[in-house]
């Protein structure tokens, strides 16, 4: 690995309208050795009796992330890229903690293994100056991957956001919903 | 003879459908592979670009492909899952021959290749040379696709030769032929990029061609309008600016409505209609009457969507219109095709940047394979069988006496009522798999019951292959090379990654050693895939669908050429149209009147609900290759019935009930999933299973007129609760089709 080409100024971009639920995104990550064939991305109906919308959630690499701070073993980093690492498997001990206390509900604790799992923005891909896989694939420009002045120029009709109030808790992170033109944040009451 | 030498659970043990899973770590090799193999993916007509890893002669794995043009690294769950298919325990490793009360057993190349040969021998000395039947198929190259036709008329000689177009576009091309003369897409994917307007019409292009959706967003990006045909809201309707939530079978009065609302309006291109169409007087005239009051009535659509959808549609400068099976898959498909043609020609959009029109094919080879004359009436080219000169020149190009070459034959439904009558004795299949994607297929197992001789060459054990009496073990799409043309009209390159595993053949082999066998080698004497398509270059020039100033090379350095492509020095043509030179005999478009009449079925007492069906995102067809693969299984394991929660209450149907839907074909029991996204008086069933779960036991067997293809959408049915939930899908098991 080379983390030199890790590409700075590109960005992980979702947009919730574009989904079509067809689950590419999942399978694709789960291929990742490192997965075992557990995908690191979910795609779920909202509410299939009323729509066929879906949403797509992955870790939106927070600039502080609360997984890691509650973190007793201190399995969970953020490196200077800005991605969130899914926990050390020497430090883990599957408390569960940052599945509690991930605002966006991210982490998921394999019951099999007993070790907490999360996306780490294929960091192998990343890292060598590849897009993560599932942006790759993603059929339908809900997941893209690329620079803020690009999605800017394709996309005018959006704005991006990675304000997020929960409440009175603010998050930030270095992964972006699209939402209409002009909004600032989302606020999740 | 044909009936299954043991139960069909007990074949279904032995031959799958598995489901194949990747090992947790992947397979072994993945990460330093012999080779990476630039080549696309066996579904769709999308054919996106992908990339296989191969390692010591096995698909490990896969790799987008982000410089290939049209997808750009982008895939469906398919496409992440097709590299699941050579590495499969279901993998068929020899031929293998039918052993009454014992099942199929190995057995020599030579002897399968013998009795194969002297069952053809046999029944065409005693009943007929047409008494034997080929069904192919458009997941074929065109390579194969070729030599199909090619094998069926001069190593067969039988005129009984069509394929599983039959069942996907053929009432498009009969369509597109009417107006255009040609039959193609008339324009390339990016010209959707800058469209003001894009109307879908029948075509669920999020689920069936999710890479597509890319398009189309991208014209909505650009700040285009999105209208959506569909009795269902679909995911790609979900977001659209207008969905019409047409009844199924209402077409084409939907769109004789729209094109009466252009000419109120005068939202028409006078200089187009009239200096480069012909009877456009006659289109109008067939829908004087077509106001928005007889409109609502007869699609089920409020009249103000209409007239929204006309008002969008009319005034527009840059357009896309895009139709599939939705319209196509009636008794009336040509017409429906027929009525979109019209709006296009009224508002004269097409021939230029962003004015585009294109049915959306859907089988991998889908437009290619409709060329190159493995179709009952066809010729390379898409030339005309019983055009004398057409004959000539293909007669010529095989070295045969044009008097020996069979005339037009029976379509594929058609082929399988003749069996079912005793006409027909004998059938060799590749490609195809009848029992699950032919509609009334309770009329098609009885047909295959009375075959004497049965021949099936697949990678697979497919469910119709159960009556087979040899099966040949033939190539996965990885395992030969070739070309494929996708939907928008461009010719790839398929690669082959691998060869074909254990003793298995690949396609190609063993129809030349069958056309051999058979007498005709010294007309089957290709070295290569290249060979075969350096022939069909020649036996396509001159015809509409000229390939011949496409080479291999060329194709790889552009990656993809777009026919036609008359000379070597010729580019290729990504857009149709530009010179306003239609291919007709008079030169010019053809508007087709189009008088609506109503489907063959339509609901009663005694049938009173609209029975439509169609496809989900994780399984392909019939299901011969999805049905294998262990993720795309899970994602949508079982049919389902969809049903409107408010038709659900008038039989107190609840959430996952068991519902047995009758129609007069047959009955199946599906669970129910209550939904609000469909008309209430309309349910849904996908088609990939077989067995007690498939959904063609219901379907009719209504053919259209001219296109010959069977009206999948509109059925009448009635619905009969069982007062019980449906057992849990990993109980029913209905991938493995029993």
């Amino acid at each position: 690995m080379n983390a030199n080409l890790f590409k700075q100024d590109e960005q992980f971009f979702m947009d919730p309208q574009r989904c079509i639920g067809c689950h590419a995104c999942e399978m694709a990550c789960a291929e990742c050795e490192t997965n075992g064939q557990t995908p690191m991305i979910h795609v779920d109906y909202v509410d299939r009796f009323s729509t066929v919308q879906t949403s797509v959630q992955v870790c939106m690499h927070c600039e502080d992330p609360v997984c890691a701070k509650v973190c007793p073993a201190d399995a969970i980093t953020k490196d200077e890229f800005g991605i969130v690492h899914t926990a050390n498997t020497a430090r883990c001990i599957a408390c569960s903690n940052c599945v509690m206390a991930c605002p966006f509900g991210v982490p998921k604790k394999i019951e099999t293994t007993q070790i907490m799992m999360k996306c780490n923005m294929c960091y192998d891909r990343t890292s060598s100056g590849k897009k993560p896989m599932c942006t790759t694939v993603c059929p339908s420009g809900a997941l893209w991957y690329g620079t803020r002045e690009k999605m800017r120029e394709i996309r005018p009709n959006s704005t991006p956001v990675n304000h997020f109030q929960f409440g009175g808790q603010t998050v930030k992170t270095k992964v972006n919903i699209m939402m209409p033109k002009g909004t600032t944040k989302l606020v999740v009451d | 003879m044909a009936t299954l030498p043991i139960s069909r659970e007990q074949i279904i043990d032995k031959f799958g459908p598995h489901k194949n899973y990747p090992p947790r770590e992947g397979f072994p090799g993945r990460d330093e592979p012999d080779d990476v193999v630039k080549t696309h993916c066996c579904f769709c007509g999308m054919q996106c670009g992908i990339q296989l890893l191969v390692k010591n002669n096995q698909v490990v794995g896969f790799e987008p492909w982000e410089e290939f043009p049209f997808n750009e690294g982008r895939l469906c769950p398919k496409g992440v899952q097709r590299y699941l298919q050579n590495n499969h325990p279901d993998r068929l490793l020899n031929p293998i021959e039918r052993v009454e009360g014992a099942g199929f057993r190995p057995i020599e190349w030579d002897k399968a290749m013998e009795r194969t040969v002297a069952e053809i021998q046999r029944i065409q000395s005693q009943h007929g040379r047409d008494s034997f039947a080929m069904l192919s198929g458009v997941s074929l190259t065109n390579e194969k696709s070729y030599l199909a036709g090619k094998f069926a008329r001069v190593a067969l000689k039988t005129k009984n030769l069509d394929y599983n177009g039959r069942l996907c576009m053929v009432s498009a091309g009969a369509g597109n032929k009417k107006a255009f003369g040609l039959d193609r897409a008339s324009n390339n994917f990016t010209d959707l990029s800058h469209a003001e307007v894009v109307m879908v019409c029948g075509s669920n292009v999020s689920e069936t061609f999710p890479t597509l959706t890319h398009w189309i967003w991208q014209a909505r990006d650009n700040g285009a309008k999105l209208i959506v045909v569909d009795p269902r809201l679909t995911p790609i309707a979900r977001t659209a600016d207008l969905h019409l939530p047409i009844r199924p079978g209402g077409d084409s009065a939907l769109y004789g409505a729209i094109l009466h609302q252009l000419v109120k309006h005068d939202w028409l291109d006078h200089d187009f209609i009239n200096n480069y169409t012909s009877d456009f007087e006659k289109a109008i005239e067939a829908v004087k009457d077509y106001d928005l009051d007889w409109a609502e009535r007869t699609t089920g659509i409020a009249k103000a969507k209409i007239m929204q959808a006309a008002e969008l549609w009319g005034p527009a400068k840059t357009s896309f219109l895009l139709h599939a099976r939705g319209i196509e898959h009636q008794s009336k498909g040509v017409e429906n095709v027929s009525s979109c043609i019209n709006l296009v020609l009224a508002t004269g959009r097409l021939g230029k940047p962003y004015c585009g029109y294109a049915t959306i094919t859907g089988q991998g080879n889908g437009q290619g394979g409709r060329e190159h004359g493995h179709k009952c009436d066809q010729l390379p080219g898409n030339r005309d069988i019983e055009n004398p000169e057409h004959r000539k020149y293909i007669a010529s190009v095989w070295g045969i006496d044009e008097k020996e070459m069979p005339g037009k034959g029976l379509t594929a439904y058609e082929i399988m009522e003749a069996i079912h009558r005793g006409e027909i004795k004998g059938l060799l299949s590749i490609c195809f798999n009848p029992l699950v994607s032919l509609p009334n297929n309770n009329m098609i197992r009885e047909a295959l019951e009375k075959l004497e001789f049965y021949v099936c060459i697949d990678f697979f054990l497919n469910e119709t292959a159960h009556h087979a009496n040899i099966v040949l073990a033939g190539s996965l799409h990885e395992e030969e090379e070739g070309t494929v043309t996708t939907a928008e009209g461009r010719v790839v390159r398929i690669r082959r990654a691998v060869t074909p595993p254990g003793n298995a053949r690949t396609d190609t082999d063993i129809l030349l050693e069958l056309a051999r066998r058979l007498g005709a080698g010294d007309k089957f004497a290709f070295q290569s895939a290249e060979d075969v398509f350096n022939e069909l270059r020649v036996a396509s020039k001159g015809g509409t669908a000229d390939y011949f100033g496409i080479t291999y090379e060329k194709i790889e350095k552009n990656m993809g050429i777009f026919w036609p492509c008359p000379s070597l020095d010729h580019p290729g043509t990504p857009r149709l149209w530009e010179d306003r030179k239609f291919c007709t005999p008079d030169g010019k478009a053809h508007f087709v009147p189009v008088p609506y009449r109503a489907p063959s079925e339509v609901t009663d007492a005694e049938y009173p609900v609209i029975l439509t069906t169609g496809r989900v995102v994780s399984q392909y067809l019939s299901g011969t290759q999805t049905r294998r693969i262990g993720k795309l299984v899970d994602q949508y394991p079982e049919p389902l019935l969809e049903i409107h929660p408010n038709l659900a209450s008038r039989y107190n149907i609840k959430e996952r009930e068991l519902v047995r839907v009758v129609t007069r074909r047959g009955a199946a029991e599906f669970p129910a999933q209550l939904v609000e996204t469909i008309r209430e008086d309309t349910v849904f069933i996908p088609y990939h299973w077989a067995g007690k779960k498939s959904a063609n036991q219901l379907t009719s067997g209504n053919l259209d007129p001219v296109s010959k293809i069977p009206e999948f959408k509109v059925s009448a049915a009635r619905l009969e609760p069982l007062g019980r939930q449906a057992p849990s899908p990993e109980e029913t098991a209905a991938f493995r089709s029993t």
